[in-house]
């Protein structure tokens, strides 16, 4: 049965803009996406709204609802009370481009930032064979549907503009972690790049990208924090300090 | 204007838009942890009511100084008494970096603290105050990395802790079989410590998180996965252990000022 939904949009581009308040049907079993196709629908029909697939695996509606980074699709209405407005914002990370559209294109320059799989140079492509327990611990980082919630939360370039030149961001991490744990992987240095290319000494670990990430990966547990430890393998670690073995390392 | 508020981004005057309340999580980290630090350093000064034969608190153990009450040493006391200004430095001084050091590295505490103390940030999608943000790539934050250290460090203690528990299971003679509240106390303490330890990421790592191949190391693999499963409830962990540190001073005081008396049940 169809009832009455308060919404706040925002509404503009980059030179001005604000939210926008409109009262809009809303079905049983709906979620915010089609609540916004509805009013581009019937009220304003020149919203801009990036979408897909409508299924969470797409990861192209990422917006804020109520203030939280959040896949529109996959935001049930009946999540939050009757009587309360939701308010629906772009990105706030990123450039705004029109109303609940942001220019993402960050994260794909960071992308090709990080060097891909270096395979070993003994191995034809074919004969390449890994086993089930090495396989299963890349596969959680291979879930990631690149919705950059995890980038957009990030308070390192959310709250801070000038460290986007310095800092991956989460969702690069974790590509980085897949790669360095990779029992394949011939690329030495990712843990020192890492550190000192791509930010990772930045995070401090408030795991708000872990909190956002639609897939459920853990995303600091399991792939920054094992970074982190990597990292202090080769720089900071005391038995190798002691032993002499990182100034070898360095040297390498 | 940085951050939420620069001039590419959707112009929207809030720092953040959540409704809920999310303003709660830190609040109550932040009186817990403030709480706990008042006492513990109320206590890691007051240099008295620490020992109570067999018992000892944990932020006296080890006691290593020679000021150190009689029967609390369980190592030797190869530190003299040291005094400053005619006052004698309490031995928990001596050993509470350790302790206070594993904590304040932990990849757990620093997400607490960094949200409640700092508010860097304060809570996810709410923009922190701060103008600069340089994370853990300078002093004094790189000491962050220096989780490992400290990590080594605790295991000793978790020793020295767990004998003491098991200490606790003489009476007030020094024979052994007999079983007080205070035993159960002190061990309870030892074993949430060690499952503190034992949650940890660093112990995880070491233990097979810095493998290329599982498939190479089949029991350091099974020990990872089994410090995974521990790894879930590290927060957990982190904050019992706390509070059973806290509760097993507490008990250890009151028995050692004669406020209660410690009940033996055998």
């Amino acid at each position: 049965m169809a009832r009455k939904l308060n919404l706040r949009i925002w509404r503009g581009d980059a030179t001005d803009g604000g939210l926008k308040d409109v009262q809009v049907d809303v079905n049983e079993g709906e979620v915010v996406l089609d609540v916004i196709h509805r009013v581009q629908a019937t009220q304003m029909g020149d919203l801009a709204v990036r979408w897909n697939c409508k299924a969470g695996k797409c990861g192209s509606c990422s917006m804020e609802i109520n203030g939280k980074p959040r896949l529109a699709c996959m935001t049930q209405v009946s999540s939050f009370a009757e009587e309360e407005t939701i308010t629906v914002t772009p990105l706030r990370a990123f450039p705004i481009i029109k109303d609940l559209v942001t220019d993402v294109s960050f994260s794909y320059k960071k992308a090709m930032q990080i060097p891909a799989y270096e395979h070993p140079k003994e191995l034809a492509p074919g004969d390449a064979r890994m086993e089930q327990i090495d396989v299963e611990r890349s596969q959680e980082f291979r879930k990631c549907i690149e919705c950059f919630l995890c980038q957009d939360v990030c308070h390192v370039v959310r709250d801070h503009e000038e460290n986007k030149k310095s800092f991956a961001g989460p969702r690069f991490f974790i590509r980085i972690a897949e790669l360095d744990m990779h029992p394949l992987d011939m690329l030495k240095n990712r843990k020192r790049t890492a550190q000192e290319e791509h930010g990772l000494g930045m995070c401090n670990i408030t795991k708000c990208c872990t909190e956002v990430c639609p897939e459920h990966i853990r995303i600091t547990d399991n792939a920054i924090i094992p970074m982190k430890e990597r990292v202090v393998d080769i720089k900071y670690d005391p038995a190798r300090m002691f032993s002499g073995l990182l100034r070898r390392e360095k040297r390498d | 204007m940085s951050g939420v508020f620069s001039p590419t981004r959707a112009k929207i005057k809030e720092r953040t838009l959540r409704t809920d309340k999310w303003w709660i999580e830190p609040l109550i980290t932040f009186s817990v942890l403030i709480s706990f630090i008042f006492y513990a350093t109320f206590r890691a000064f007051e240099n008295a009511n620490y020992f109570a034969e067999p018992l000892i608190s944990p932020f006296y153990s080890p006691c290593l100084s020679t000021a150190c009450v009689k029967g609390a040493s369980l190592i030797g006391t190869p530190i003299g008494t040291l005094a400053i200004f005619g006052m004698v430095i309490s031995p928990a001084l001596f050993i509470l970096i350790f302790p206070l050091g594993f904590r304040m590295t932990c990849y757990y505490y620093r997400k607490a603290y960094y949200r409640s103390f700092w508010m860097s940030p304060p809570a996810c999608a709410v923009a922190e105050p701060h103008e600069k943000y340089t994370g853990e790539t300078r002093a004094p934050l790189i000491m962050q990395n220096a989780h490992r250290w400290f990590f080594y460090a605790g295991l000793v203690f978790n020793v020295l802790l767990s004998i003491d528990a098991i200490l606790a299971f003489k009476n007030t003679d020094g024979q052994w079989g007999h079983m007080s509240v205070g035993s159960l106390v002190l061990l309870a303490n030892a074993t949430l410590l060690w499952g503190y330890s034992a949650s940890c990421h660093t112990c995880r790592h070491t233990l097979g998180g810095r493998l290329k191949h599982f498939s190479k190391h089949p029991i350091r693999y099974k020990l990872w996965t089994q410090a995974s499963a521990l790894n879930h409830y590290h927060q957990q962990f982190a904050w019992v252990s706390l509070f059973g540190v806290a509760f097993a001073d507490i008990y250890v005081r009151a028995v050692a000022s004669g406020a209660i008396t410690n009940f033996y049940f055998f």
